[in-house]
């Protein structure tokens, strides 16, 4: 049990070794130019070099998805559950959604500039419409399949609509809340670096914009590392809060069982 | 208190007029404070009895009344043990039975005042089923005859006035389904709520219940009904006795008809 545990802890790293090891191979047999792929070398060279400025606008970037994602965790539960929760509000509002999620959020950031400038806002603002729809779908799924015998359980009680979902739609809905939430941050980063690289002077992508006009290529592939590692952690942190709040749907993973296949 | 009620001529229909009739022209009057068994062939609707008395489905025909009154929506004084136990897995199984606690009145007011006494009630009852420190178990954690104890008591911590056990005893063995046998006639003794029980097991049926229904083949309505009225406590010796031993053998042949007659 220790053995594979061990292993498993180990292979992302050694699989992200392993591709920047080829990585780094390709641009040295095939004698790429920097400009056009630097080697990861280079890339850590310019992480290195740059720090200063980076940091800071990772930090910004990071500002600006984490608040855009909590307003969307926020306003997509709500209206996930309300969706979820009502025929009615579920048949009015899912075409509209469906419609609204099939808009490329890049052409929505002019807008956004033109109705609140430049700056954090839009940012903010895409990176929320982006990572709401997983939200709101999942969630509204959750509750619309919760099982008739469950319901019966508490209807068998006399409780009223309200009390069947707080006591049993809502605690059903979780695993697939969460699950939403590990999708919803890693769109919540494409929503504001790419508000950033149109419309913004801080962040990630404004840095990778201004790097990329003055060729300073290392330092544009530099942004994507840490808008990569950025994504991980925040990913990380969900899975965490997932596995700790519903470790019932898994029934506590306990492992003691047969792999499958083979 | 305890509960009447009175059907007549019910039917239920899953699917709605033309859908499959699993009652049809079924009549029942239990009194109050009486403890009645309906025993009958798989598939003949018992299960859809209790549903219908719960007021969980509607009677597409007939009239189905509890406490004189036309039942139209699930009723708030009903205990009801499922035939599948349906914990809900996010809880334990001491959150599990003090479920009703949470949603019946007047305890749903007082939930968070007197949960200390709440809890109490539930450890007792868990205690008389057998499951004295399992309490802090996931559902998951437990057998499915654990399970259906866990449910039983779910079905009496409000100390309801009509209990509807869906085969309750089901997937236990011979010895603590005995066991229960007299913890559940105590219960009634001390009690005198009103029980319908559900059951396959002719014994159980003669050993608890003062009026024994028979259900016919499906689309089921009562074909017989047989009066007990031998002197209570019964006891397991009591079970050896001839005129037990005659009346299990009379609603046996009576089931084999009902199979019969299709
Ligand atoms: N939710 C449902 N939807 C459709 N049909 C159902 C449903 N529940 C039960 N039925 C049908 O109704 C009939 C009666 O079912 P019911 O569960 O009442 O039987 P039962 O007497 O409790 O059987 P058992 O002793 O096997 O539990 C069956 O033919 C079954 O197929
Ligand atoms: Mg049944």
């Amino acid at each position: 049990m220790k053995k594979v545990f061990s292993r498993g802890v180990l292979a992302p790293w050694i699989a992200t070794l392993i591709l920047f090891a080829i990585w780094e191979a390709s641009v040295w047999v095939f004698d790429v130019e920097e400009f056009i792929l630097p080697s990861p070398t280079a890339t850590f060279g310019a992480l290195i070099e740059f720090w200063g400025p980076i940091w800071f606008n990772a930090f910004q970037t990071l500002f600006t998805t984490v608040t855009g994602f909590l307003i969307a965790i926020v306003f997509g539960f709500v209206l996930g559950v309300a969706v979820g929760a009502s025929a009615l509000l579920y048949q009015a509002l899912y075409p509209l959604l469906i419609g609204f999620n099939s808009i490329p959020k890049v052409a929505v950031v002019p807008i956004l500039v033109l109705w609140f400038g430049i700056g954090t806002v839009p940012a903010i603002i895409t990176a929320f419409l982006i990572s709401f729809f997983p939200i709101v779908v999942n969630v509204a799924t959750g509750i619309a399949t919760l099982e008739p015998e469950l319901k019966e359980v508490l209807r068998s009680l006399g409780a009223r609509r309200l009390d069947i979902l707080r006591k049993v739609g809502i605690p059903r809905a979780m695993p697939y809340f969460f699950a939403s939430l590990k999708i919803a941050i890693t769109l919540a980063f494409v929503g504001s670096v790419i508000a950033e690289t149109v419309a913004a002077n801080s962040g990630i992508g404004h840095l990778m914009l201004q790097a990329s006009s003055s060729f300073r290529v290392p330092l544009v592939f530099a942004g994507l590392l840490v808008i990569a590692f950025l994504g991980i952690m925040m990913y990380a942190i969900a899975a965490v809060i997932e596995r700790r709040f519903t470790g019932w749907a898994t029934r506590g993973a306990a492992g003691n069982e047969y792999a499958t296949g083979g | 208190m305890s509960a009447t009620i009175n059907i007549e001529g019910a039917s239920l229909s899953y699917g709605g007029e033309g859908g499959l009739l699993a009652l049809a022209d079924a009549s029942l009057s239990v009194n109050r404070g009486e403890f009645v068994a309906v025993v009958g062939p798989s598939g003949c609707g018992k299960s859809s009895l209790l549903k219908l008395v719960s007021g969980l489905y509607p009677a597409l025909k007939g009239s189905v009344k509890v406490n004189g009154e036309a039942v139209t929506g699930p009723l708030k004084i009903v205990g009801m043990a499922f035939q599948n136990p349906v914990m809900l897995p996010w809880r334990t199984t001491i959150e599990n039975v003090l479920l009703p606690l949470e949603v019946v009145e007047p305890h749903r007011g007082q939930f968070r005042r007197r949960k200390k006494e709440y809890r109490g009630w539930a450890e007792a009852l868990l205690e008389t089923v057998g499951l004295a420190g399992f309490g802090d178990k996931n559902p998951w954690e437990l057998s499915g005859g654990m399970q259906q104890r866990a449910s039983l008591c779910r079905a009496l911590i409000h100390k309801p006035d009509l209990l509807l056990l869906d085969e309750p005893f089901a997937a236990l063995d011979a010895f603590t389904r005995e066991e229960l046998w007299d913890v559940m006639q105590a219960l009634w003794q001390e009690h005198k709520f009103t029980v319908v029980l559900v059951t396959h097991d002719l014994r159980e049926a003669v050993y608890l219940a003062d009026q024994v229904h028979v259900v016919s083949n499906r689309p089921g309505r009562i074909i017989h009904t047989r009066h007990v009225t031998l002197a209570r406590p019964r006891t397991l010796e009591s079970t050896y006795e001839p005129d037990f031993v005659a009346l299990v053998q009379e609603l046996r042949n009576h089931i084999s008809e009902a199979r019969q007659a299709a």
